[in-house]
């Protein structure tokens, strides 16, 4: 069965269209990055999946239902979503905010059991911040907050989780550490991952496959080596790219020439 | 600011919960005692105890039952629902400097009460259900004017509330003024926020302040993830559109019916929910009792103060709330600048 079954959809938002007649599927266990230039469409198409737009809806299935069909609190329990930024106009501590994501699998009134307590804590152990537990939130660093936000998003026990630009304010080592825990929870524990990016190198480093979007449509879909062809991508971005595989490990590398090294290539 | 979060760590929530209950309960007995025992020949602790649980007769035991302890109870439950009241919308607005009073929430329920007044309805439904409109008329104006999203300017919001209590003074001194009532006194008085005037037999009217109590602890833990923002409670499996409503509606009603009864008393709702999240932090499931608790001890106490203070005459509890909550307003709008 596939994860998310996309079917002749289109997002009009106000005057603009935002995604046009998009038809894709994403198989079960799979790790799906979705790039594009700015404004291609990327963070509506995940907003779509989650539920977040009230319109556009219709032709989405999510694990073989269709998406309209489930509650909000049917659908927090098989899906996450790590936004780009999180409010802390009032902050939690990291413990109250992994717990938070027992939410959809607790009754109104009730509190979180001991087996919540050893989710949570089993979260938080797998994305490293046990020892911030008692920390606040908006006294965290970048790439901790953003642990704990996926910790949160593990707790929830999805079976997929989408992500938008989790790697964004990072660097290099912190990107590398958190998308290594994803492809980790894709592996021991099959959830599937579809993960919004500008970064066509991380893409590149860890998509099975891609999905390049350009003014709201689908220009290709399919494995990095096919996505990410030089032509295609000096087309969709307008810029020139240099493509290369690594000599060592044969992932690729992809990098926008800037002007004073383009007679070079030339 | 590790404190509410060491308390976290060593005891479980529900401990929590037991320990910050057992503590409140203990301080509201306390100023609830005082509250009876204090009148104008000073304070006496231990005739407010006998004419609250023994059947002494003596004039100042009477005072105490027949004229105190409506007053006293009238001032716990003022001072719960606004306390409430303030950390709701708090919540809803994810603004902190929000409060039914600032926001002119009271105001507008003030407004519906005189017209109530003014037109003779009775005092329940009549005029509680005119201020109950009267509150959700300004709520709703706020909103629009704040732009009718969820994410609410913290600049907007407030100035929003200020225009509506300049407009909601105006309408009032307005119908005060054409009214030719003798009451206008009364009524005057009534706004600056007094709890004097209350009579045992209009007490029952509280009692339906507290199923709106009930309601809003069910919500707690939606209410913690409202703080997230609308799109991360939504993926957090929150009907935020249904949660939101029913919690503004429930509120705008208990602020009615207290300010139909007590008048507008000020900064309640901003005072005790700051204190309380300093202690214990932002989660809902203990703010929520520490403010109905905390708020009932808070203005019993204030009402105590302006009975002390007040030589000659009455001095409105609202007068003393709004000496100490404006300037933590301003302390707190300083501290929340660029």
């Amino acid at each position: 069965m596939s994860a998310v079954r996309i079917q002749g959809v289109g997002v009009k938002l106000g005057d603009t269209q935002v995604l046009r007649d998009l038809s894709l599927t994403v198989a079960q266990g799979e790790f799906f990055v979705v790039i594009g230039p700015n404004g291609s469409g990327k963070t509506t198409l995940l907003r779509l999946l989650a539920s977040l737009l009230s319109a556009g809806s219709d032709g989405i299935e999510i694990f073989g239902r269709q998406l309209n069909d489930y509650s909000r609190r049917e659908l927090a329990r098989i899906l996450a979503l790590v936004p780009q930024q999180v409010h802390m106009d009032f902050p939690f501590s990291v413990r109250e905010t992994v717990l938070m994501g027992r939410s959809p699998h607790l009754g109104l009134m009730s509190f979180e059991r001991v087996a919540d307590l050893a989710l949570a804590a089993e979260a938080m152990e797998f994305t490293d911040v046990s020892h911030l537990a008692d920390r606040r939130l908006d006294q965290l660093s970048g790439g901790e907050r953003q642990r704990v936000i996926i910790a949160r998003a593990i707790c929830q026990q999805p079976r997929l989780i989408l992500l938008d630009e989790p790697t964004a304010a990072l660097d290099p080592a912190h990107q590398i550490k958190i998308l290594d825990l994803l492809e980790r929870l894709r592996q021991e524990q099959d959830v599937t991952v579809i993960m919004v990016s500008h970064d066509l190198n991380l893409a590149a480093l860890y998509g099975d496959r891609l999905l390049l979007l350009c003014d709201g449509q689908l220009d290709h879909v399919g494995p990095p080596i096919e996505v990410l062809e030089r032509t295609r991508l000096e087309r969709v971005y307008g810029c020139t790219m240099s493509v290369e595989a690594d000599p060592v490990n044969g992932f690729l590398r992809i990098s926008p020439v800037p002007a004073r090294y383009r007679e070079q290539i030339d | 600011m590790t404190g509410p979060v060491m308390v976290s760590a060593r005891f479980g929530l529900g401990g929590r919960l037991f320990l910050l209950c057992t503590v409140l309960l203990f301080v509201l007995a306390a100023v609830v005692l005082l509250g009876l025992g204090a009148g104008s020949s000073g304070v006496d602790l231990r005739e407010a105890w006998i004419a609250l649980v023994g059947q002494g007769e003596s004039i100042e035991q009477t005072i105490v039952r027949r004229i105190r302890l409506p007053r006293v109870i009238l001032a716990g439950a003022v001072g719960a629902t606004l306390a409430l009241g303030g950390l709701v919308f708090q919540a809803l607005l994810r603004n902190p400097l929000a409060e039914p009073y600032i926001l002119g929430v009271s105001g507008g329920a003030a407004v519906g009460a005189i017209c109530g007044m003014f037109l003779g309805l009775a005092p329940f439904p009549g005029v509680s259900l005119a201020a109950f409109g009267g509150s959700m008329v300004v709520l709703s104006l706020i909103i629009l004017v704040a732009g009718g999203q969820v994410s609410f300017r913290q600049d907007s919001l407030l100035l929003g509330g200020v225009m509506m209590n300049a407009f909601c003074g105006a309408i009032i001194m307005f119908l005060l003024a054409i009214s030719q009532s003798t009451q206008a006194q009364k009524v005057l008085f009534w706004l600056m926020g007094d709890l004097s005037m209350i009579t045992a037999d209009r007490l029952p009217l509280l009692l339906s302040v507290l199923p709106c109590f009930i309601i809003i602890l069910a919500l707690a833990r939606p209410m913690n993830l409202l703080l997230l923002g609308a799109e991360s409670a939504s993926v957090l499996g929150i009907n935020v559109r249904l949660i939101s409503l029913l919690l503004l509606a429930t509120t705008s009603f208990m602020v009615s019916i207290v300010v139909s009864l007590s008048g507008l008393v000020g900064f309640v709702g901003l005072v005790i929910p700051h204190i309380f999240r300093l202690i214990l932090g932002s989660d809902h499931r203990l703010l929520i009792p520490a403010c109905l608790l905390g708020g009932a001890s808070y203005l019993i106490g204030c009402d105590l103060l302006a009975r002390l203070l007040s030589v000659g005459g009455e001095l409105p509890v609202g007068i003393i709330t709004a000496l100490i909550g404006a300037p933590l307003f301003v302390f707190l709008l300083w501290r929340s600048g660029p």
